[in-house]
């Protein structure tokens, strides 16, 4: 028997093979990579993960794990010859426990699905990336994903406390456990954010918190992007830690607007301040709120009086990226984060890059850790437009490392950013991620080709 | 015995050195105290902080500050670093504190070391320098060597500089003491508080039945939902109006004074009545019965490695962490940055 033949054995009837049956597959949400995989398999079972993992090992076959294929950086693109892993079908919650405060998922559960099935118990799942409706957590923790409270609670590594990984070699490991505390090395931690070069996991815990009490949301209108952006560092000044803090400029306000009629003010720039704890707290910060959004200068000030009012406002922020994605046939989205200190800098910068390549760029970001998020719109079908383009988005994420920042807040290297990690990264730095790929696999298979530069082999 | 004071020193003594014992305060001889065979590697002058930017929560540092460098520095901006180090009045440093992976009671709030080190540099066990993570509140790119380097007793390199996110301090706080009538009762009104949305800063069980919890914010704010607290709980109540000293004493883990062996238990509430009954010393459940820190006795220790709980001792014992990492991954990786095996868990 071949690899295909064990591998149909193994998952009778959930191998697919066919041309059309592949099509989806070819790509994620960075769509202009594409590449066909020789095989999906549509594992149901962890032991399932394991004998395939185990039956690449032996015959050498390169495999991609894929959630719901969201990466926008070419995280799930399959490998040429190799197989894709499609987790979808592991969906269940093993186990919520409300009084240790965790869930157990397979990594095939939808990251807004935890939050649904916790809250009769009061609780909810921190991290919430845009795509939370769709996007999985093995995804999630593959990437390291944030979302719009990260500079307070963190990003997915802080909500994990264990998990269950199926090595490249098909070893089985547990790390980690249920405890908000460990000893010994944060293995789990490390493997956060390793974007699925280091195996596949199986089994992830989650940590839950008690839903926040109150909220209180605020938006603020102000002639410029940098005024918007100033508010924000007098309110880090003022020593408030809201929970998020979102800018959003014309060109997004602009397709918000059309997209779902948020009722935003047609400005530079808004800024989405949401505070949120107990009501006593957060009372005494919306005073302190108050006074510093007067002092900034907005042209407006709205603030949610009622969960309506709420969601109201954040609905536009929320629709920003498809919502601009409708503004032009194709876009790329860079996610790379500058120090707070130097926002307006980099969004100077990015207009200028615009002007010089004569492409539209629309910002939409977490303001409160200075986490970018330029979607540089194109056409395609133009010839030469994409690579001009990426060629833009390279000098975004170039700036972003010259300012002291990350390449990527949370949308990880994938193959797209690769290229760029020597400008990030020293060789020996680069070289000690390698060595470590290459203890855990040294065929090479997981992921094969995604992260590490080809720089760093040599 | 070598001392390293520069990143050059640390590079020439990995090489020098087939097996080597990274010290920072010495305020845990368990992890410390070099082994046969082993030569320790001073620290304490590898000190001083890099870089401060109160406005972007970010401080950098050399790994042989003393925590109380740091938060002075801190204070003086009104900021602290959230996880709250414990031994910081003992002369613990921030290199030996990610080392062994410990956090205080504060980390109620906010979270713990792992989730606030942004960025490491270190020298793997060839003498090669590595860095990871960065120098933002928010970064997802490269393998994250730092949160590796989280409790792991320096197995895997001799950490030089760490990064941390910190946070603004309170502007008041208030601590609750609640006397319950026996341990059942205060697992009970422990289990409630864990499902509350009350942001505490602190939720402490002091065996047998007494919890402290730790309340910070607007001065308003906290006079009133410490009025919440009171009338939410049973038992019999105490309020600490000056509560600094009380916890700066907790996290220098003065309690265990006296006590030949320290250690540090993750536990859970379902699992503070197993260790309940095990013959520990005096003792103290953190963060809503998350860890235990507990002075025991060699028959306290032996206990617990018969009862199969992971634990990890900071003074007192040879073989300080239970169990081992699991093999089949942390071997790979030892492989990768210590091939000679000349730092710890080799
Ligand atoms: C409209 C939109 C909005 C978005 N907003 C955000 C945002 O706000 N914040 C954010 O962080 N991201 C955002 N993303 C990016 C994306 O949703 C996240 O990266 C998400 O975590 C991917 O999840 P997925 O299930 O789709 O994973 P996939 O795209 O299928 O896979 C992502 C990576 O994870 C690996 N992987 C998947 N499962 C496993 C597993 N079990 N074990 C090991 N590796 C695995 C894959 O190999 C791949 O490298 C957005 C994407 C879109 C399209």
């Amino acid at each position: 028997m071949g690899f295909l033949e064990e591998l149909k054995a193994l998952l009778p009837g959930r191998v697919l093979t066919r041309e059309a049956e592949l099509a989806p597959y070819e790509s994620d949400a960075l769509t202009a990579y594409r590449k066909r995989p020789l095989a999906v398999v549509l594992p149901e079972r962890k032991e399932e993960v394991i004998g395939v993992v185990r039956l690449c090992h032996r015959y050498g076959v390169p495999f991609v794990a894929r959630g719901s294929g969201t990466s926008l950086s070419g995280g799930s693109l399959p490998v040429e010859g190799g197989i894709v892993l499609a987790l979808n079908r592991m969906n269940r919650i093993l186990r919520l426990d409300p009084e240790a405060r965790i869930a157990v998922v397979e990594p095939g559960v939808v990251n807004l699905e935890v939050s649904r099935q916790a809250a009769p118990f009061g609780l909810y799942y921190a991290p919430d990336p845009s795509s939370q409706p769709v996007s999985t957590l093995g995804g999630n923790v593959a990437f390291n994903s944030g979302g719009a409270h990260c500079l307070k609670y963190g990003m997915t590594a802080n909500h994990v406390l264990g998990l269950e990984v199926v090595t490249p070699t098909g070893e089985v490991v547990r790390l980690g456990g249920e405890s908000l505390e460990g000893v010994g090395p944060d293995l789990h931690g490390f493997f956060v954010g390793t974007e699925g070069l280091l195996g596949v996991a199986v089994e992830i815990t989650l940590r839950l918190l008690p839903k926040p009490e109150a909220y209180h949301t605020v938006l603020a209108a102000y002639e410029s992007l940098e005024k918007a952006g100033e508010a924000v560092s007098l309110i880090i000044r003022k020593g408030l830690l809201p929970g998020a803090m979102e800018i959003m400029d014309r060109l997004s306000i602009e397709a918000a607007e059309k997209a779902v009629k948020a009722g935003y003010p047609l400005v530079e720039g808004l800024l989405i301040v949401e505070l949120e704890g107990p009501k006593e707290e957060v009372a005494e910060e919306a005073k302190v709120l108050e006074a510093i959004l007067e002092e900034s200068g907005a042209l407006t000030i709205r603030v949610a009086r009622s969960e309506a009012e709420r969601q109201a406002i954040w609905k536009g922020r929320k629709a920003a990226f498809s919502a601009v994605g409708r503004l032009s046939p194709d876009y790329l989205v860079q996610d790379g984060v500058v120090p707070r200190s130097r926002l307006g800098e980099a969004l100077r910068e990015i207009q200028r890059l615009s002007r010089e390549y004569g492409l539209r760029v629309a910002n939409v970001f977490h303001a409160g850790d200075g986490n970018l998020h330029p979607l540089v719109l194109y056409d395609g079908k133009r010839p030469g437009e994409l690579e001009k383009a990426e060629a833009l988005a390279g000098e975004i994420l170039k700036l972003c490392v010259r300012l002291g920042g990350s390449l990527t807040g949370e949308h990880g290297i994938g193959v797209e950013k690769k290229g760029y990690m020597p400008e990030m990264f020293a060789p020996e730095d680069l070289e000690a991620m390698e060595r470590v790929k290459r203890a855990l696999d040294p065929k090479g298979l997981a992921n094969r080709g995604k992260v590490l530069p080809e720089v760093a082999h040599a | 015995m070598p001392e390293a004071r520069r990143l050059a020193e640390v590079v020439e003594a990995v090489r020098a050195y087939p097996r080597l014992r990274p010290k920072g305060g010495g305020t845990k001889p368990a992890l410390s105290t070099p082994r046969e065979g082993e030569v320790p590697l001073e620290l304490g002058g590898l000190s001083g902080i890099l870089e401060y930017h109160p406005e972007e929560f970010v401080l950098t540092a050399l790994a042989g500050t003393p925590i109380a460098e740091v938060e002075e520095a801190l204070k003086a901006h009104g900021q602290y670093l959230p996880f709250h180090p414990p031994l910081k009045g003992r002369g613990a440093t921030l290199g030996g504190t990610v080392a062994a992976g410990l956090s205080g009671p504060l980390r109620h709030r906010y979270g713990g070391l792992r989730d606030f080190l942004l960025g490491v540099r270190f020298v793997d066990g060839e003498g090669r320098v590595v860095r990871g993570g960065g120098k933002v509140v928010k970064n997802a790119a490269g393998f994250p060597f730092h949160r590796l380097m989280v409790g792991a007793l320096g197995s895997l390199g001799v950490l030089v500089e760490l990064s941390f996110k910190v946070f603004p301090f309170p502007p008041s706080t208030k601590t609750l003491r609640v006397r319950l009538p026996g341990l059942e009762a205060a697992l009970e009104a422990l289990r409630r508080l864990r499902l509350l949305p009350l942001d505490l800063l602190a939720l402490d069980l002091v065996p047998p039945a007494t919890l402290e919890i730790r309340l910070g914010g607007f001065p308003q704010s906290v006079k009133a939902r410490l009025e919440r607290l009171q009338a939410l709980l049973e038992g019999e109540k105490e309020v600490l109006e000056e509560d600094e000293a009380h916890w700066e004493a907790v996290r220098d883990l003065r309690f265990l004074e006296g006590s030949p062996i320290w250690a540090k238990i993750p536990a859970k509430p379902q699992r503070i009545p197993q260790l309940e009954a095990l013959p520990l010393g005096p003792r103290r459940y953190l963060d809503g019965g998350e860890v235990l820190f507990a002075g025991m006795d060699g028959e306290g220790l032996l206990a617990l490695r018969q009862a199969g709980l992971p634990h990890l001792v900071l003074k007192g014992a040879q073989d300080p962490l239970f169990p081992p990492p699991p093999e089949a991954f942390f071997a790979k990786v030892k492989e990768a940055l210590d091939p000679s095996g000349r730092f710890p868990l080799g």
